[in-house]
């Protein structure tokens, strides 16, 4: 699996990220992946799908399934309002939408701001964290969203679920 | 006319991006000589016809010699040289001659498949080059006879003609005409005076010369197509064999294949720069369509002019123009990607949402004082249906793409049984989606062969039924309602009622004497079942008509048999016209709606909690007109958290049926009908159980598209 390898071998590449808050915590995915960003619409729910899984929206003729980090991660209470956000992501020749509470900024990260997570107990399986960014006072959990919205955990795909049930 | 030496892959030009030019027009030609074959009658085959078989083999020749696939110009060479010798009446086509060259088609289809890179193993070539080789050296010697019709030929026998011309304009030389009357003189023998009467001159000529160099001598005197050239003892041998030979065709061919010509001999030319690519660029696609259109109007006047010294076969011509015509109005299309049309689907499709959302704003505002606005909105919703519509019908086709395929696997399958099998096709323009065509084709295969297999007799036993010896196969496509209906008919045996029974109770299915004859023949689509004595590669495996029903029903289409014994089969294909577009109900459950496709909707009623029974259980059925169906609440099949349940089986009673089982959905509320876009859930997301699609409705949301068969599965679990 390329994706465990590159989160164990912690080759993060410095780049360009979108931050954003869950909760109290920020996260920071690579901006390469992200389509748009836009409020919360009202979704059409799949009925028997996860609850992070918010349903499926029309962005302009496609149906985008909505996935809630929140309701993932388990972390900040999952409210919407006009300020709930969705980001568009591109990943792995699909779109998908993600949930969160606030986009705060795009960052340009170099190398040696980026240090390796840490094994420990989080609620994101710490395969999809690719680093820690230590930005001023704050700190960035770099995610590999990619490798994330592919993973079994969320099932967002025919052969990622399949792979959820064989495991 | 030989290019058979130029490879064009060693030029310095990269050839490699026109090859999927070659590959496609190889493909169209193959097809076409194929079909070709298959029509043609041998005994009466016009020069028409071989002329097109003949041009479709030089176009691969040509197009196989410049972009050096060596292999494929060698077997056209071959081809070439038969052909060329039957159409110029040096030969006479026999059913061997066709056989071998269908057989060299197929070859030749091989070989593109493995330049295509689509592998498979090198086809035996020499074979069938050998095949055609010694048919055309066994028919060199029966040549002689109609020899010396042949109009080309160095030895032609000397022939007395009349030949007419019109009288000499005025502008034209004096000493022009006397040097053609000296050159007739010397190539032959005038037998008569010249006589010149309603402004034509006409003369009594014998000669060896053909009527083409004939022709050519008046070239300084008058248009040499002016000139009619009689043959009493050829047009006496034309009405023999109705309309057959073609001795001066030679114009047709020479100005279509010029092309090719010039073609193989650019990459070599030193000039050759830059610009050279702009030319192929240019030119090498729209190549072959202008041969054909080329070869079109120039073979047309010699028809006519055939047509009217042969009164007979004035209404034959007449009807081969007409058919020429049509060939030459399907040449003017283009290729487009799939993905390309299908993107216009998708963006036409959100035009007509953005368009109902427009609607649906403007029909707040004051009708006196927005008048020109809301007129200008009626006219927007039409010209976006026309466009919808329109756009639609790029990826209609007609169902002639998949019954093209048929006649040759007919012919290979009743040679093979040793039957006599004629393949009747008919409302070929019949129009269905592209993605019903491509997956049409595999079920209708196996019907067909089941049809001439199992249904068609022996001839002995057809004669002895007091049937004619062949047996025919009817294919036929036409549009019903909102769906499309291909029926296989065959005038064979039937099916065997005693014989399906008794192999349905050897296999323990649940059968009875009682049962009706639908449910009878229903029986062939259980898996496994067949009812062939022995096995054979064709058919009898009992493996084909369970998967037949299945793929069919896929398709979101039915599969139905009528049968008589002794008297035929008949085989009903019913689908839906497209796939992208279905009618919908769209219904609610609880705070959601669904879209439940209306071709499984049987009828809806307010069922009053009393109709409505408990099982043992846990299940629940309702009463409509003394049938008991299931009851199926969509509120348990797709729990809704937010919503109360609705629990007293109040509600809407939806009756569906699929797969010949009628239950009843339970849901709130019935919203409306309407057209809907299926999209694909799959594209972004997964595979929802219970639900086929997704579709956006006219406030934008989205609401997902039920599969009704499978939500009765999940519903018995």
């Amino acid at each position: 699996m390329s994706k465990i390898d590159a989160a164990s071998h912690g080759t993060i590449h410095a780049g360009e990220f979108l931050t954003f808050v869950l909760g109290s915590e920020e996260y920071g995915i690579d901006i390469l992946k992200v389509q748009e960003i836009r409020g919360y619409d009202a979704v059409t729910r799949i009925a028997n799908a996860p609850a992070f899984i918010k349903g499926v929206i029309n962005l302009r003729g496609i149906i985008v399934p909505i996935v809630d980090l929140r309701l993932k991660f388990q972390v900040g209470e999952a409210l919407y309002n006009d300020f709930t956000v969705v980001i568009i992501l591109n990943v792995s020749n699909r779109t998908v939408g993600v949930v969160v509470d606030g986009v705060s900024d795009v960052m340009a990260l170099t190398a040696d701001q980026i240090r390796p997570a840490p094994e420990f107990g989080a609620a994101v399986d710490t395969r999809y964290l690719t680093g820690l960014a230590a930005v001023e006072e704050r700190m960035l959990i770099l995610l590999d969203i990619e490798g994330l919205m592919s993973s079994g955990d969320l099932a967002l795909t025919d052969a990622a679920a399949d792979e959820a049930i064989a495991a | 006319m030989s290019n058979t030496g130029q490879s064009g892959g060693s030029s310095s030009i990269d050839m490699s991006q026109f090859y999927q030019v070659f590959f496609e027009e190889a493909e169209e030609h193959l097809s076409n000589m194929e079909s070709l074959l298959l029509s043609i009658d041998p005994a009466e085959a016009s020069g028409e016809e071989l002329n097109a078989i003949f041009r479709a083999a030089h176009s691969i020749k040509g197009g196989s010699g410049t972009f050096g696939f060596n292999d494929m110009t060698e077997v056209t060479h071959i081809l070439e040289s038969l052909l060329d010798r039957v159409r110029k009446n040096e030969m006479i086509l026999t059913t061997e001659m066709v056989d071998a060259l269908l057989a060299s088609g197929d070859v030749l289809k091989a070989q593109l498949a493995r330049h295509r890179g689509q592998g498979g193993e090198p086809p035996d070539a020499s074979g069938v080059c050998e095949r055609v080789k010694s048919l055309m050296n066994a028919g060199g010697a029966k040549a002689s006879a109609p020899a010396k019709t042949a109009s080309s030929s160095q030895h032609a026998a000397e022939r007395d003609l009349e030949i007419r011309f019109p009288e000499p304009a005025a502008d034209v030389d004096a000493a022009a005409v006397q040097d053609l009357y000296d050159t007739i003189g010397q190539l032959g023998a005038m037998t008569g005076e010249i006589e010149s009467k309603d402004g034509q001159r006409s003369f009594q000529y014998r000669t060896r010369k053909s009527d083409k160099e004939l022709r050519n001598l008046f070239a300084f005197v008058c248009d040499t197509q002016a000139v009619e050239i009689i043959d009493p003892q050829r047009a006496k041998a034309e009405d023999e064999a109705g309309f057959g030979l073609f001795g001066d065709a030679e114009p047709a061919k020479d100005d279509s294949f010029g092309f090719f010509d010039e073609l193989p001999a650019l990459p070599s030319a030193t000039t050759v720069k830059d610009d050279s690519f702009g030319f192929f660029g240019d030119d090498a696609p729209g190549l072959p369509a202008s041969v054909k259109s080329a070869a079109a109007p120039a073979a047309d006047p010699s028809i006519g002019r055939r047509a009217t010294d042969h009164a007979a076969a004035d209404a034959r011509s007449g009807r081969r123009e007409t058919d020429k015509n049509v060939a030459a109005a399907q040449d003017t299309s283009i290729r487009v990607s799939v993905e390309k049309v299908d993107q216009l689907i998708n963006q036409v499709g959100e035009l007509v949402i953005t368009q109902a959302m427009l609607a649906q704003a403007v029909s707040k505002l004051d009708p006196l004082l927005f008048q020109q606005m809301l007129s200008g909105m009626a006219d927007l919703e039409r010209n976006t249906r026309d466009l919808q519509e329109s756009v639609m019908s790029i990826r209609m086709l007609p169902i002639g793409f998949v019954f093209k395929r048929f006649p040759r696997m007919v012919r290979d399958l009743a040679g093979k049984l040793n039957k006599q099998v004629q393949l009747l096709t008919e409302g070929e323009g019949t129009e269905l989606d592209k993605g019903l065509i491509e997956k049409i084709a595999d079920p209708l295969n196996h019907l067909i062969r089941n049809s001439v297999d199992h249904g068609i007799e022996m001839p002995d036993a057809r004669v002895a039924a007091g049937k004619p010896a062949q047996g025919t196969v009817t294919l036929r496509a036409s549009h019903q309602g909102g769906s499309i209906l291909i029926e296989v008919v065959d005038d064979g045996k039937g099916l065997d009622r005693e014989k399906i029974l008794a192999k349905g109770r050897e296999r323990g299915l649940p059968v009875s004497d009682s049962m009706s004859d639908g449910e009878v023949w229903g029986l062939i689509f259980e898996a496994g079942f067949s009812t062939a004595d022995k096995v054979t590669d064709i058919s009898g495996r009992g493996v084909g008509m369970d998967v037949v029903k299945r793929n069919i029903a896929e398709l979101g289409g039915t599969v139905e048999i009528e049968s008589a014994t002794g008297h035929g089969t008949r085989m009903k294909v019913r689908l839906p016209l497209t796939l992208a577009i279905i009618d919908g109900m769209s219904v609610a459950v609880g705070e959601d709606v669904y879209i439940i496709p209306l071709a499984t909707v049987v009828e809806s009623l307010q069922a009053g909690s009393r109709a409505v029974r408990s099982v043992a259980g846990g299940g629940f059925v309702v009463e409509i007109r003394d049938e008991y169906l299931p009851v199926i609440s969509l509120h348990d099949l797709f729990p809704n958290d937010t919503a109360a349940k609705n629990e007293s089986k109040e509600g809407i009673m939806l009756v569906v049926e699929s797969e010949g089982v009628k239950n009843a959905f339970l849901v709130d509320e019935l919203l409306g009908q309407q057209q809907v876009v299926v999209k694909s859930l799959e594209s972004n997301y997964r595979r929802v159980p219970g639900v086929s699609g997704a579709t956006i409705m006219g406030d934008g949301r989205v609401a997902l598209i039920l599969d009704v068969p499978t939500l009765v599965r999940m519903s018995r679990h």
